[in-house]
């Protein structure tokens, strides 16, 4: 079985190291929040300009003047820190942030991301994402691996505009967890009952397999 | 102390002309200054080039001067809320220019601070960086992105005292401190204003210098884009 949007979220919570800095992009990645392992402490960057994001809040409770990147209405956690635009890119460019998680239309076995534009058809901008990716040591992408054609994601190389390049270390979707190296996209897990063979099948990229793959704990 | 209060909002926003260039703060509809917005709306002042991170929904925000089509140009770095916006701009109607969301703030921050260019890494190898110079730093390619400066900024804060000192709320303070900078002319507008000295130096956010106009505003609907709750266990 194929993993569900939750538990991608789910797969990559376990890539949250204790005292860590972290920015969730719109989509899947918000919902890794959900899932922060027991003992594991992190701390949630929102671009827009807030540090220590809690969670969603209660009914009736909402403030307009707080919300997270993605214009949802969000609570703080005791300790948070409020600061402008700017000291906000200076957190995410000079590499402060430790982990960045990101949804993409594409992502190539040289870790090129694409997630902004699809010429003629889409053009909404790319928010913060261009600074993410140009200076985040960790970038993990939460994806499905096939669009909604059924073809694949995960590509030798990026056929729309790029966001970045060279900066995804990891992807995780809803078939497979793979790791970007110098040598290429290495298959580390598969997703429980589905086979190696069916995971290279919707992939374009040449996938590196180096030993049994296990399947993916949830 | 230098008193920069205005009496209206038609003094707040004389001297905005056809073609002007003018930065708008906020993030989505957080923070933005609705009372400039709602009064340069009523106006027949067309052309505008707008800098601001987003561009508003259709029909707040930004949204009211697309809709009466006053805009010329928009900077930003994502409309993605906005379909007036997305058809003035397949039909020719509206320039666009995407910027990445750090490097909008820094243009803002450094064409305050009287730095007419910097180096990032933001936009490296992607159409951002077309025709533009790459210099390589620590190993690491970086292009080179020009400041900016409007000739009003439009800002919108929570606290201020008559000297233009502010203090902000929340996630509203966003891109509205480095546009005050920014701004030939700054217009602030602020739920509550204050005489100078109630407001404690200690916690001012942008200091007065920045700030020429500034105003109470009114009837402040501060709209909500995505309301999103949890229920009570």
């Amino acid at each position: 079985m194929a993993l569900d949007k939750n538990q991608i979220a789910k797969r990559i919570a376990k890539e949250l190291k204790n005292n860590t800095y972290v920015n969730l992009g719109i989509g899947i990645p918000t919902l890794v929040a959900n899932y922060i392992p027991e003992g594991v402490n992190v701390e949630f960057q929102s671009e827009n300009g807030v540090l220590g994001m809690g969670p969603f809040p209660f009914e009736g409770e909402e403030d307009p003047d707080m919300i997270n990147a993605g214009k949802q209405t969000i609570t703080t956690m005791p300790g948070a820190a409020l600061f402008d635009s700017s000291t906000s890119f200076a957190m995410i460019r000079g590499n402060h942030v430790q982990l960045t998680v990101l949804g993409a239309m594409e992502v190539s076995e040289n870790g090129d991301i694409a997630n902004w534009k699809i010429p003629g058809k889409m053009v909404k901008g790319m928010g913060g994402a261009m600074d993410l990716v140009a200076s985040a040591e960790n970038i993990i992408v939460a994806m499905m691996h096939t669009n909604k054609e059924g073809k694949s994601k995960v590509l030798k190389k990026c056929t729309l505009p790029i966001t970045g390049v060279n900066c995804v270390k990891k992807i995780v979707s809803n078939l497979a967890v793979m790791d970007v190296t110098s040598k290429g996209l290495v298959l580390l897990e598969r997703a429980p009952g589905v086979s190696v063979e069916t995971i290279q099948k919707y992939t374009e990229a040449r996938l590196i397999i180096n030993q049994d793959v296990p399947e993916i704990q949830i | 102390m230098i008193n920069k209060k205005v009496k209206s909002i038609d003094e707040a926003i004389e001297g905005v002309k056809t073609g002007m260039t003018v930065m708008l703060g906020g993030f989505g509809l957080c923070g933005i200054p609705e009372n400039c917005i709602r009064a340069l709306s009523k106006t027949k002042i067309k052309n505008l080039i707008c800098i601001s991170n987003n561009a508003g929904v259709d029909d707040f925000g930004l949204g009211l001067l697309l809709q009466n089509k006053q805009i010329k140009k928009m900077i930003s770095s994502y409309v993605g809320e906005n379909k007036e916006f997305e058809r003035q701009m397949l039909n020719g109607e509206l320039e666009v220019d995407l910027i990445p969301q750090g490097t909008l703030a820094e243009k803002c921050r450094a064409g305050g601070a009287g730095i007419p260019a910097f180096f990032t890494p933001a936009g490296y190898a992607t159409e951002i960086g077309k025709n533009k110079e790459v210099r390589e730093f620590n190993g690491k390619p970086h292009i080179l992105e020009n400041s900016l400066i409007s000739d009003f900024a439009f800002i919108k804060a929570w606290k201020g005292d008559t000297a233009g000192n502010l203090i902000y709320k929340g996630t509203a303070r966003n891109f509205n401190p480095m546009m005050a900078m920014a701004g030939k002319i700054t217009v602030a507008e602020v739920e509550e204003i204050y005489s100078v000295g109630e407001l404690d130096p200690n916690q001012i956010h942008t200091p007065g210098i920045f700030v020429q106009r500034i105003f109470q505003g009114e009837k402040y609907e501060k709209r909500i884009e995505q309301k999103t709750t949890r229920k009570k266990i």
